[in-house]
């Protein structure tokens, strides 16, 4: 039979995903209307709205990373993007928008962490579509109590003499961090040391590839 | 500077977090001013006002409960929510 649906598993070994056959919710409509109404009284196109979802998911963690090898290697970019994170992006190419961002620098004696309680305030320019956990609440709401234990469950295990600041994110400002630059990377090129930024080091809540 | 949160619990767009509310910080920064999001999510007309980055230690907002007295929390807070300590 060339279409059997009777094994309940994949080839890969995890069950098929059911058929999302149900009706649309309430806001599924509400959005699908108020698109068609954009579209037919021509204040958007569909071609707009696709070069706007394409141009979201281009952007991603490699963007931060520029910024973040940049700044270990170039003494006076470090400076410009510590006194205004939005014009030193700006500079790479990377424009913010309306929104300030803000870059913490981590030390040898400060850690730096990024949340927004209230919603899921992100960096997306430079680090595009936030994580999922990034948006749950129990990130969100024990990241700025327990920030050590949340850590620890990142596998971040911070020593007590180095302090830790939590940011919220709660208005009108984005955060990046801007992470210690791992030992031995001296000789390393700007594109090597690129590669050692994670996405989640850029949060707080883990740190760059070490070598 | 030493400012305490306001604590009131009006309804709508507000964005201080209640666990920072009737909490005492210390002005980290001037971040300018921005239009107030209060009356921005509601398409009403938006003054704009002052916003301050504002740095708490973990004990002034949680007590006893804290992993360290080293550890803070920094969040944007608008003028109309502080009030001088």
């Amino acid at each position: 039979m060339p279409h059997d649906h009777s094994n309940p598993l994949s080839p890969s070994g995890h069950p098929y995903r059911k058929d999302q056959d149900k009706p649309l919710t309430y806001w599924q409509n509400m959005e699908i209307a108020v698109r068609e109404i954009l579209i037919s009284k021509g204040i958007t196109s569909t071609i707009e709205i696709q070069k706007t979802i394409n141009d979201m998911d281009d952007r991603s963690p490699a963007n931060g990373a520029k910024v973040v090898a940049k700044a270990w290697s170039d003494p006076d970019y470090k400076k410009r993007l510590l006194r205004n994170a939005s014009a030193a992006s700006k500079e790479l190419g990377f424009d913010i928008g309306a929104l300030k961002l803000i870059a913490l620098e981590n030390t040898n004696t400060t850690h730096n962490v990024i949340v927004c309680t209230l919603c899921s305030c992100y960096p997306r320019n430079l680090l595009g579509l936030p994580p999922d956990w990034y948006k749950q609440r129990s990130y969100r709401s024990r990241i700025v109590k327990y920030p050590r234990k949340v850590l620890k469950e990142f596998g971040l295990n911070l020593p007590k003499d180095i302090s830790i600041r939590v940011h919220d994110s709660t208005a009108d400002m984005r955060y990046i961090v801007l992470p210690n630059r791992p030992t031995g990377t001296d000789e390393f090129s700007i594109e090597k040391l690129e590669s050692l930024v994670t996405r989640d080091s850029m949060i707080g809540v883990g740190l760059p590839k070490s070598i | 500077m030493k400012v305490r949160i306001k604590n009131i619990f009006p309804p709508g767009h507000v964005r201080t977090p209640s666990y920072l509310r009737g909490k005492v910080g210390e002005i980290e920064r001037d971040l300018g001013y921005f239009r107030n999001p209060e009356q921005l999510a509601y398409d009403l007309p938006a003054k704009k006002i002052k916003l301050y980055r504002i740095r708490f230690a973990m004990s002034e907002i949680w007590g006893d409960e804290i992993e360290s007295s080293a550890d803070t929390v920094d969040a944007e807070i608008y003028e109309h929510w502080i009030q001088k300590d």
